[in-house]
């Protein structure tokens, strides 16, 4: 429950509210390796913590500056120390998705937390089928690795497509909500494995997308994000009906919570 | 090299037409080719014509004052460019212009219109496969329209 001390060693900006923060042990002492889908708490020293997915390996995080934490964090100079508990949580299925397609479907920040399944399907590209990114955004400038997804793109092992919502004249890409990409994207629904992270709703409409294409229900996996306090199924304050997403989340299988997220109350 | 009839079974929203339909249709078709910026629709002008994209990507734009052009949405090879021959006024809402080379099957309208209001099975045929494709706009609009990706995370 203590957080270890981690200090910046390398901060770059992805949008106008969004920073990558790549951490090292500051003094010796270091947390359990984290497995993509994973989450720490990090702490901004006299600000409070929050829950931040791994959005690279070892220890790299991106994060939206929407709160007096996260801007804190976001603000973290090279050099500044911060406390990381963790890992937390359940991870992407990469292992269990050996020999099948992989479709990764994203939204907004949501790649953040899918970025380091890509880098493992890159990684080891000859245990997958064809391997799909889809991505979506609210206008070219909000899109996060602009510079990396152009390196996935020019590979020829693996398609990916860029869509967002608004764009002005100038933009080359796709204008349209991202769950358009799906119909034609290269993959067979009946041996894929669907991972997806977004706002909620953008999820649910993923996933209808990807089932009317024809992957079952239990080949989907989604990121849930709650509000997360303890981080180790204490507090409650994440729990979404009998799950506690800092636990049992907060990647899951869509079987298990679409009836949960069904219930409007939850 | 292809014929208009052949080109039209690949085609999406004519995929499963009979040949008879199809033969009404190809009537009135004829293949055009874009290049980089070139209009192929332009806002508020009659709307004699409607494309099936084969190959290249078009940007919907409208003109905002004091903000130019506002890209609205993309379409792409196997999407269809165009409804407002349907109905009238016949005027087109938004510009359309190819993001470089564009291949297409460019239809006459009105000579379509015509031939469905002599053979009102094909009609309805196109009707509800145009139908389909407004749906399919509509609900990817409204998604959009939630502007999904501004809010905050977290509860």
């Amino acid at each position: 429950m203590v957080p270890i001390p981690y200090r910046v060693v390398r901060r770059r900006r992805e949008t106008h509210d969004s920073w990558t923060l790549e951490l090292e042990p500051h003094d010796g002492a270091s947390v359990q390796p984290f497995a993509p889908g994973q989450f720490a708490m990090l702490y901004a020293f006299g600000k409070g913590e929050v829950p931040i997915s791994v959005s690279a390996l070892p220890l790299v995080h991106t994060i939206r500056a929407v709160g007096v934490v996260s801007t804190a964090l976001c603000d973290a100079r090279k050099g500044d120390v911060l406390g990381v508990r963790g890992p937390f949580g359940t991870a992407w299925p990469v292992e269990a998705a050996e020999g099948a397609d992989v479709a990764v479907l994203t939204g907004g920040i949501g790649l953040a937390p899918l970025r380091p399944v890509v880098h493992h399907l890159l990684a080891n590209r000859e245990r997958y089928g064809r391997v799909v990114v889809l991505y979506g955004g609210r206008s070219p400038a909000e899109l996060l690795y602009t510079a990396e997804l152009e390196r996935w793109r020019g590979r020829f092992d693996v398609q990916v497509e860029v869509a967002v919502d608004q764009a002005g004249a100038d933009w080359r890409g796709r204008v349209g909500v991202v769950t358009t990409l799906v119909p034609r994207a290269d993959f067979d629904p009946a041996h894929t494995v669907a991972m997806i992270c977004g706002p909620e709703v953008m999820m649910r409409f993923a996933v209808a997308a990807l089932q009317d294409r024809g992957v079952p229900a239990e080949a989907i996996h989604v990121s849930l994000e709650r509000s997360m306090k303890c981080a180790i199924r204490l507090c409650g304050h994440c729990q979404l009906g009998p799950e506690f997403i800092c636990h049992d989340g907060p990647v899951f299988p869509w079987d298990r919570v679409e009836p949960l997220l069904r219930v409007r109350e939850l | 090299m292809q014929t208009i009839d052949e080109l039209l079974g690949e085609i999406d929203v004519f995929r499963g037409l009979g040949d008879e339909h199809l033969d009404l249709i190809a009537g009135c078709a004829q293949n055009r080719v874009f290049g980089e910026g070139e209009p192929l629709l332009s806002e508020n002008e009659q709307a004699n014509t409607f494309f099936a994209i084969r190959h290249g990507t078009v940007a919907l734009e409208t003109y905002v004052p004091q903000r130019g052009a506002v890209m609205i949405e993309t379409l792409h090879g196997g999407d269809v460019l165009g409804w407002s021959w349907l109905f009238p006024p016949y005027r087109t809402m938004f510009d359309a212009r190819a993001l470089g080379v564009v291949r297409t099957v460019a239809f006459d309208g009105a000579c379509l219109r015509e031939k469905c209001e002599q053979d009102p099975q094909l009609g309805y045929v196109l009707m509800k496969r145009f139908a389909e494709v407004m749906v399919e706009r509509l609900q990817a609009t409204r998604l959009r329209l939630l502007d999904v990706y501004g809010q905050v995370p977290g509860r």
